[in-house]
This record gives C-alpha cells, sequence and structure tokens, in this order.
C-alpha cells in the first residue's frame, strides 16, 4: 500500500502564503469572527475577473468581496480585480477582457425591492468562447444578502470548475474559551457566527442533520457523556441516549430516521441505532472490544466504526443492520474517526505514525492512502457535502483551530478564532 | 462535744437536703445511646464517662480517613485495577454496603493523547474496572453507575508524564 507524502505536493502549488483577513462585518458578532489564512492553492487556477456589483453598498454585505473571498479560498481561481463596478446589462468588450489575462468575468447588480428585500443579480461570460456562461437573480432579506452572494459563487464554481459548489453551507464546531464551550454555526466561510448552544461543561460530537435545521452533538452538562438533538431554529433539545454509563458518537442515517451511536450502557461501548426521540433501540456491535464512532454511508446501506477487536483502534465496515465487520485499515496501530466521502469513493480519518496524530485519505477502490497534513494533533475530520474539501481540528501551537484540505492535499486554509480553542468541526448538508 | 453537734448539725443538714431533692431519674425512661468502645466497667463505676457520637458525623467526611481517597490511578494502556488501590475500593464498597441509600458515580479519564471518542471508551473501561471491583465486593448494581469523561475533563494540563499520569485516572463521586 502506498503512501504519497505532502511535501512534494506542497512545494508543486503555489509558493506564496496569503493571509486573508476576511472583515466583512454585517451582523456577525465581531468577536466570534474566525480569521481565515490560506496556504495553498491547487495545481490550476482560472484567472477570474470580479467586478464590484453596482450599487453594491446599499446591501449590509458588499457582494463582490463575498464572491471574490469564496473563489479564493477554493484554491482554484486566481482573482483578476477590476477598479470599477460593472453591472449585469454592461456592454462587455471580450477581448479588453482577454487581453487583461482574464479567462472568465463576473458582472452583477443590487436593488432595493418594495417589500424590502434585495435583489442581487449577476452574469457569467466566458471570455475565451465570448459567450455568457450563466444568470441568475436572487431576492433576499437584508440579513440572507451574504446567503445570495455564496449562491452565486457556488454557481460560478459549478459552470467553471463542473462540481457543485458548498459557499453557501454552514459548519458547526465547539469551542472553548476559558470555562464556557460553546457550540457555533456559521456559513463555510467562518463569517456569521451564531451561538446554538452555551455551557460550563464539554460538548463533543456535533453532527448536523441531513435536513441541516438540527444537530445531534453529546454534552457533559449532566456530569457524565449523554446525546442530544436540538433543533437550531426553535431550540427545542431531545434527550436522544441517556442510559447508564456514557452516550456518545451521534451519526444519521441519510433520511434522517435514525441515529447510530455508542453506548456502554452494557458494559463495554458498543455500537447501537435509535430514533431521534430516543425510542426503538437496537444493538448493533457485539464484541470483547471497544466499537465506536459509527458511521452511516452516503446510501444509508454500510456503517464505518472504529472498533480495538484485533488488538489497537482500526476501522471496519458494517452492513447497516449490523453483522460481520470487515476490517478497512491495516497501515499502522491506531486507526480512528472514519468519515466516508458523498459519492462513497474516499475515507477520511485519523491515523498515528510515529506518535503523531494526522488526517488521512484512502481511495476505497484500491486502500491506496494519502497523507494530508504535516501537524501532529489531528481530530475530527469532516467532508464538505461536495466532497472536494475535507475540514479538521488541528493544532497550531497557540490554539485549536479548523483546517481545510482538499482531497488531493493541495488546497488549504486554516479558520481560527482570536482567543480560545475550537474544535470538533462538523460540515453541514446542502441546503436550499 | 461541740464538733459532735457541729457534725450532727451537718449530717442532718444533708440528709434534709437530701430527702428534698428532686425526683429520681427512672433510667428505663431514657435510654442514653452508648457508642464507647469499651464499656467493662462503665455500668459498674459511677465515675465512668461513655462517649455519645452526636448524628452528622459520617465517616466520608473525615478527611484523614480512607475514605477521603476517591481515585485510582492506572499504568499507560492499562485498564486493570491496582493493589495499591484495593484499600480504596475496600473501604468505599463497605461504606456502601452499610450506607445502602448512598450512591456512586464512578468517572473514568485519560490523557489528552489521541481522539476524544477513542478515549472516551477507554475512560470508561477504567470506570468500569472499579465498578466491577466494587461490584465483587457485594455492591449491588443500583448503588454504582461507571461513566467517562474522556480527556475532557483533566486534571493536570501539560503534556509531560506527570500531568499524563495524573490523568490516568477514575474517580468515586458521591
Amino acid at each position: 500500500m502506498q503512501t504519497k507524502s505532502l511535501s512534494t505536493i506542497a512545494r508543486l502549488g503555489s509558493a506564496a502564503t496569503l493571509a486573508v483577513i476576511l472583515a466583512l462585518g454585517g451582523n456577525s458578532n465581531a468577536n466570534a469572527q474566525l480569521r481565515v489564512e490560506i496556504s495553498g492553492v491547487g495545481a490550476n487556477q482560472i484567472p477570474i475577473a470580479v467586478a464590484a456589483f453596482a450599487d453594491e453598498s446599499i446591501a449590509p454585505q458588499q457582494v463582490s468581496a463575498i464572491i471574490k473571498a469564496d473563489l479564493l479560498r477554493s484554491g482554484f481561481f486566481k482573482i483578476i480585480d477590476v477598479g470599477t463596478a460593472m453591472s449585469e446589462t454592461t456592454a462587455v468588450n471580450y477581448g479588453d477582457w482577454k487581453s487583461r489575462g482574464a479567462d472568465a468575468l463576473v458582472v452583477g447588480s443590487v436593488q432595493r425591492l418594495a417589500d424590502g428585500r434585495f435583489d442581487v443579480r449577476y452574469r457569467l461570460f466566458d471570455t475565451v468562447k465570448s459567450a455568457q456562461l450563466s444568470a441568475l437573480a436572487q431576492a433576499a432579506t437584508p440579513q440572507m444578502t451574504r446567503v445570495s452572494a455564496h449562491k452565486i459563487a457556488d454557481d460560478i464554481y459549478e459552470k467553471l470548475i463542473g462540481a457543485r459548489g458548498a459557499f453557501a453551507t454552514r459548519i458547526a464546531y465547539v469551542t472553548k474559551a476559558g470555562r464556557e464551550y460553546r457550540l457555533e454555526v456559521a456559513d463555510a466561510d467562518g463569517e456569521g457566527t451564531q451561538v446554538a448552544l452555551r455551557s460550563n461543561e464539554p460538548i463533543i460530537s456535533p453532527a448536523w442533520s441531513p435536513d441541516g435545521t438540527k444537530v445531534a452533538y453529546v454534552s457533559f452538562e449532566a456530569k457524565k457523556p449523554v446525546v442530544y438533538v436540538q433543533d437550531l431554529v426553535t431550540r427545542q433539545r431531545t434527550v436522544v441516549a441517556n442510559f447508564k454509563g456514557s452516550n456518545s458518537a451521534p451519526s444519521w442515517s441519510p433520511d434522517g430516521k435514525q441515529l447510530a451511536v455508542a453506548l456502554s450502557k452494557d458494559g463495554l461501548t458498543q455500537v447501537y441505532v435509535v430514533n431521534p426521540d430516543g425510542s426503538n433501540l437496537r444493538r448493533l456491535t457485539n464484541t470483547n472490544g471497544i466499537d465506536t464512532e459509527p458511521q452511516f454511508s452516503a446510501d444509508g446501506q454500510s456503517i464505518y466504526f472504529t472498533s480495538d477487536r484485533s488488538g489497537g483502534p482500526q476501522i471496519y465496515k458494517m452492513a447497516a443492520t449490523g453483522g460481520d465487520a470487515q476490517r478497512v485499515t491495516f497501515n499502522g496501530s491506531y486507526n480512528i474517526s472514519p468519515r466516508v466521502a458523498p459519492d462513497g469513493k474516499t475515507l477520511a480519518y485519523i491515523s498515528r505514525r510515529d506518535g503523531r496524530f494526522q488526517l488521512f485519505a484512502m481511495d476505497l477502490s484500491n486502500s491506496q492512502e494519502l497523507r494530508l497534513s504535516d501537524t501532529a494533533k489531528d481530530e475530527s475530520p469532516s467532508f464538505s457535502p461536495n466532497g472536494k474539501y475535507i475540514m479538521y481540528a488541528t493544532d497550531t501551537g497557540k490554539r485549536g483551530a479548523l483546517a481545510v484540505v482538499s482531497v488531493d492535499g493541495r488546497v488549504r486554509h486554516t479558520l481560527s478564532t482570536q482567543a480560545g480553542d475550537i474544535r470538533e468541526p462538523t460540515w453541514g448538508p446542502f441546503m436550499k | 462535744m461541740r464538733n459532735l453537734m457541729c457534725s450532727t448539725a451537718v449530717l442532718s443538714t444533708v440528709l434534709l437536703l437530701s430527702a428534698c431533692s428532686s425526683t429520681k431519674l427512672d433510667e428505663s425512661k431514657t435510654p442514653i445511646e452508648d457508642r464507647s468502645a469499651n464499656q467493662a466497667n462503665a455500668s459498674t463505676d459511677p465515675r465512668s464517662v461513655a462517649t455519645v457520637t452526636a448524628p452528622g458525623t459520617d465517616p466520608l467526611n473525615d478527611p484523614k480517613g480512607v475514605l477521603a481517597r476517591r481515585s485510582v490511578y492506572f499504568d499507560y494502556d492499562s485498564y486493570i485495577v491496582k493493589e495499591d488501590f484495593k484499600p480504596v475500593i475496600d473501604a468505599h464498597s463497605r461504606y456502601l454496603g452499610t450506607n445502602k441509600s448512598r450512591k456512586v458515580i464512578i468517572q473514568g479519564n485519560t490523557d489528552d493523547r489521541g481522539g476524544r471518542e477513542y478515549n472516551l471508551a477507554l475512560g470508561q473501561k477504567r470506570a468500569e474496572a472499579v465498578r466491577k471491583s466494587m461490584s465483587l465486593l457485594g455492591v449491588p448494581e443500583s448503588q454504582m453507575e461507571a461513566v467517562s469523561l474522556g480527556k475532557e475533563k483533566p486534571k493536570a494540563t501539560g503534556s509531560d508524564e506527570a500531568a499524563y499520569a495524573e490523568n490516568r485516572r477514575a474517580d468515586i463521586v458521591y
């Protein structure tokens, strides 16, 4: 089994380290703002000119700035700044843009509607083909202007890269500052942070429901680990599992009707499934070791999990109804935290090599693995819903931070807070 | 003669006084709890003093007693209760035996190396080892619960062996 190292790939990518501090303001809590630092880009970058949108200053967020930051962070675009604002009705001289080095051009405008919403319109042009590639109009409330901008960036990404964009998605993660723990939700770019839960006891293992409206998590507020599901909109909390002993590691089935969990109620930690309201508990594993960290595959047919039945922790796969398990990881003596890509073809996990806990990705068709980080305390990987990126928790040396890396290891950036640690990231699903 | 008359006067006074003394205590109606260990001469010697311990002094709260020790420490990668800690297990098991209304939650911990969920399960093994030892000494299920805090609530911060050793621990919590 071949293991490729990261250093070669990093050298092939862009040498420059770009620090981008997004100070897009608006309604987000300034204290909770996440700082983005880009340190790696893709092998090929499309040069794209993004004009300021006509009248965009009337909206609470600067739409073109959000689009530029999204495209830049994706690692697949080189942004060419345009001096002036250009609306979607401005005439375009393709030759002009081609000679400026742009393969594509983005223009647009923002208008206030009678009902108080903002209508954001945009067009995407291919200067090489001398043709319009796409056009969109989005009407949204002032607070949702950010989402309109992200959706436009998604559209640009989709038209030029060929895969669905994930800029309009959200992430959830846990912060610890002093004695306070918080479960927070933010846009995938770290903006617009909102607090879902505040506690003086630890919170771990948050997991988004497939429809993006609820988060399951483990809270220690009862002085023992208990699994809750919280509806983000209504704030309603349900106890999913508070059996005798420890209750943890929630993972939603793709249809949202079940949660796989790890329970120690029968002595050793084993994998069970239960309904989100806590009813209909069924046991799936039955070994003399530890079975934990269950993860449903995207098609709902399998569950990947961590088990130390062979001595040390390794990753296994079984049918979602339980039964025989097949071992998946064989390199190294410590492999944990399995996460399967949405297309089922790649497995992300954390492996301990020479005492360092590092993010790996495995091609499930041939078991070939690729080490994706150079750090030593990686945890909790999570795929973007388009399967292109993995977000994980890492330690910068100063504090806990979140890192994002593309599945091939080239594109990378980090998200950190000014004070305190950030950990346990989970990338939310596509939403309307 | 005079001395004799004085003594008689004194004596008669004493006798009069004793005759006017208040009702004698009926010992059968006022029981005195005698918790003194040595009662050999208590009942016979009118100068003996037998100790009463007022209710409310729980051996659990004695800072010098063996019950003050609430933690069991584990070696690296080990989930067996060492000999050193058998006295702690014994003491708490006996206490729970005589105090049936008391319950304990046994919280297992790990050092900070490794994943959170896997460490939660390892901490559970430590708590379970302590619970099992107490169960073998007769403590019923209803008086104990073994849970894990994994690496989430370390007692010692730091990345040296001393800090790691301090966190490989199960605590008996009342």
